[in-house]
């Protein structure tokens, strides 16, 4: 029993790694006015950067660090497109991730079951060997905790700092943030790098720790997930890690009943954590007041400095 | 130290040129403003002042033209440009964070983080100081339109600017707030800050201003002393024709049948910092007019909303239009029975800013309009209605097809109320009929209030402005905290009583919310 406890935990945790940190990188981008819906193609870019770099030279660190460049280089197409050239922001997601998927699924055509090095898991003396608690709290990799710092590093900065204030205004109101003299569209720009250097990551989490092989369209919409989590999470870095957790617990269920056998269909099982995570996100955020506090009024809309 | 030479003017522009597609908004325009020197900018709506104080505050960029600031010749391409140079800006619109607190909006004008240090105190100290009444805590969202300029007035104030550019400062407070403006204007004007000071209103011009530039066009037609002029010749230098005063209106008799009736019309507010309306019972007799003075936040965009339909009410029998229970119908269903409304806000309430003026006019008027036809928009109607609002309420555009955010504020403003006051209503609210209006389109909205209410339809305006009341108004009531106070006949009321009630209760006002806070 205990055994189990802990594989449902630790694999909750690490079903949820990816998708935190790609909806921690899409709140930020979010909260300043910008809809990238590309998070599905960067986190494939970031997927095979990181496993081609790992499985070339054989350092895991240089995989991440590829991830964390490819996911940014995509971004920042997707920043020149609709920022500097104001095509529409919906329209040039959608094509970012078709172009993420096609481009991911060729350049790893030659890594398709090849095994690569994995991201070394964190052993404490003492700590990781406590029962229960220690592979729970203290069995993961770096990129595990390296997700909780950077949503706790934003929560705080969002909601407490000047530059989270200013992030915030320009997701607001762009014309009243440039009326005030702050540089709107170099402040977008930064937050769409950041949100693609995360989504990156993310990527390099599922082809590097959680899933350490490469396969065509190996993230399986959870760029998806990602946006839905921020939109109903209402912009709040919080209920991101709620909802993220919840469906990294939907996931182990699904596999876990599927294991055993029960008699029902595998594909509605594997659908489950996506339909279970969005209709309980949706019952908690029918909030309207609370919506329309923390939903960011530029969402989606283009700036242009008027001349 | 090579300190500027504290002589000469503090800033001379000239041959300040813009155009815009179909549009030269400034050709040639000079202005000099000296040191220590509260200098009015006059003109009517579209006359080119908004662009030209946007010129200098960077915002946007001029065609030609040659700016000097303390004798140096400068160029200024941005709002921070402007600010690094001393020049500050309160805006009429859009420059509030709606999601953001007071404080945070208020921090974000602020350049360093030394400024930022104990800003929440420093809000309350000036706000109470210059009898601005603010509570740095609360959401913008949640504010009136008079709490919002405020803001931004406090705002500027803190930035301690060589120059400070105030657009309309004054529309959204009693006289008793705006002398104690005046006061702080005065004193940060002999401190070494100029102002440049936008304004409509001419007598406070004349009260306020050592000088005037005057525009008309896009083109300086004058500059004067205001003190000098009347406000009649003011007006007719900006208008440049002879202003008439609206002729009186003979009083309506006292039996005339009441068409609007409001009984115990109680409203809960849908925003969480709004006023509740409270057992509201007046009414309104055809051909009267009756105004609704207050300070801003009082419960006056409940009110509207109350009457139009967008919150309808409990009981259907607390509101009665031609004796017709309507409190539980919605706006379309009491456009229906001849109730038409003017909302407060022009953009995005009053009007949608990205459709054409044609389009704006079916949306209201395409019941009483007669302007659809089995379904389908009757386009030649729609064109034409647009078309005999535009004429006779001389809306300067360039055709019905114009977009409605192509208009200056007073010329949608005489749109949207040629709009309602066309469909021959049998009952019309407004609420601040001539807000940001400059005298020539006031004369016209305020004619065509006059002449509706001569026809025989109940008329109320609900207004901060009180000359406008006083001018309008058969009956004066005054709204405080959701009530409305039993309304008095004009002839025998006066600004001091009014303002008195309108005052006093505000004060208790930010007692009682000082209490909910705690």
């Amino acid at each position: 029993m205990t055994e189990l406890a802990v594989a449902f935990l630790v694999s909750t945790v690490a079903a949820a790694t990816p998708l935190l940190l790609a909806a921690t990188g899409e709140l930020v981008v979010e909260k300043v006015g910008v809809l990238n819906l590309g998070v599905e193609g960067m986190m494939l870019a970031g997927a095979i950067a990181g496993f081609a770099t790992a499985n070339e030279t054989g350092v895991t660190t240089l995989g991440v660090l590829a991830a964390l460049l490819a996911g940014t280089a995509l971004a920042l197409l997707f920043a020149l497109v609709s920022l500097t050239l104001q095509a529409n922001q919906t329209a040039t997601g959608l094509a970012l991730t078709i172009f993420g998927r096609g481009f991911s699924a060729l350049l790893g055509a030659g890594y398709v079951g090849i095994p690569a090095p994995t991201l070394p898991k964190l052993h404490i003396p003492f700590l990781t060997d406590i029962p229960v608690l220690g592979p729970v709290v203290f069995g993961h990799d770096i990129l595990v905790y390296l997700s909780f710092a950077i949503l706790g590093v934003v929560a705080w900065c969002i909601r407490s700092t000047h530059l989270g204030l200013i992030l915030r205004a320009v997701g607001d109101s762009h014309d009243a943030a440039h009326a005030l003299g702050y540089a709107v569209v170099p402040i977008r720009y930064g937050a769409v790098a950041f949100g693609g250097a995360l989504a990156g990551l993310a990527g390099a989490y599922m082809s590097l720790a959680y899933t350490p092989l490469w396969a065509q369209d190996m993230t399986a919409g959870r760029g998806w997930v990602a946006v839905a989590l921020v939109t109903f999470a209402a912009w709040r870095p919080l209920w991101l890690l709620i909802g993220a957790w919840f469906f990294g617990a939907l996931m182990y269920l699904s596999l876990y009943v599927q294991a055993l056998g029960v008699a029902v269909p595998s594909a509605l099982l594997s659908a489950l954590p996506y339909i279970g995570t969005v209709v309980v996100l949706v019952l908690i955020s029918r909030d309207r007041r609370l919506i329309r506090l923390h939903r960011p009024a530029m969402l989606g809309r283009p700036f242009q400095a008027r001349a | 130290m090579n300190e500027s030479t504290p002589s000469g003017p503090l800033l001379t522009m000239t041959g300040m040129t813009k155009q815009y597609p179909g549009c030269l908004a400034n050709d040639h325009v000079s202005l000099t403003v000296e040191r220590n020197q509260i200098h009015a900018l006059l003109g009517e709506n579209g006359a080119g002042k908004s662009t030209l104080v946007k010129m200098i505050y960077g915002v946007v960029k001029p065609d030609a033209g040659e700016i000097v600031w303390e004798g140096q010749q400068v160029s200024i391409p941005t709002p921070g440009a402007a600010q690094r140079l001393g020049i500050g800006m309160v805006f009429q619109h859009f420059s509030l964070f709606e999601a953001l607190t007071v404080t945070e909006n208020i921090a974000l004008g602020l350049a360093t983080a030394k400024e930022r240090v104990g800003l929440r105190g420093r809000i309350l100290q000036i706000s109470t100081e210059y009898g601005l009444p603010l509570d740095p805590d609360r959401v913008v969202h949640d504010l009136s339109v008079g709490e919002r300029q405020r803001i931004e007035i406090v705002r500027c104030l803190l930035q301690n600017p060589k120059l400070l550019i105030m657009d309309e400062p004054t529309s959204v407070l009693t006289p008793s707030e705006v002398q104690k403006l005046f006061v702080t204007l005065r004193r940060l004007a002999s401190e070494g800050c100029s102002i440049l000071y936008i304004s409509h209103k001419l007598e406070e011009v004349r009260a306020l201003c050592s000088a005037a530039t005057i525009m008309r066009l896009g083109r300086n037609v004058a500059r004067c002393a205001p003190a000098g002029k009347t406000v009649k010749q003011l007006a007719e230098i900006m208008i440049n024709m002879d202003l008439r005063l609206p002729t009186p209106r003979p009083l309506v008799s006292g039996n005339a049948p009441a068409r609007l009736v409001l009984d115990r019309l109680t409203i809960r507010s849908h925003n969480q910092f709004g006023t509740s309306l409270k057992d509201i019972s007046l009414s309104i007799a055809g051909g009267e007019i009756l105004g609704i003075a207050g300070i801003a936040g009082n419960g006056q965009s409940e009110l509207i909303d109350g009457l139009s339909g967008e919150i309808p009410a409990g009981k259907p029998e607390s509101v009665l239009i031609d004796g017709v229970a309507a409190g539980h119908m919605g706006p379309a269903e009491r456009r229906r029975i001849r109730g038409c409304f003017v909302p407060e806000e022009r953009n995005g309430h009053g009007a949608v800013t990205t459709m054409s003026l044609a389009d704006n006019a079916f949306l209201s008027g395409y019941l009483r309009g007669a302007l659809v036809r089995f379904g389908v928009i009757d386009k030649k109607r729609t064109l034409a209605f647009a078309d005999d609002i535009i004429k006779r309420f001389d809306v300067r555009t360039t055709g019905p097809r114009a977009e409605a955010r192509s208009l200056s504020g007073g010329n949608l403003q005489k749109f949207l109320v040629g709009r309602e006051v066309l469909q021959d209503p049998g009952v019309l609210v407004i609420n601040q009929p001539t807000w940001g209006v400059d005298a020539g389109a006031a004369l016209a909205i305020h004619e065509a209030i006059m002449a509706l209410a001569q026809g025989g339809a109940a008329v109320m305006i609900i207004s901060q402005d009180l000359d406008e009341i006083f001018v309008l108004a058969d009956r004066i009531a005054v709204i405080a905290g959701g009530r409305v106070s039993e309304p008095v006949a004009t002839r025998s009321a006066t600004v001091e009583s009014i303002g008195r009630l309108m005052g006093g209760t505000s004060e208790d006002m930010v007692a009682d919310s000082a209490v909910a806070h705690a």
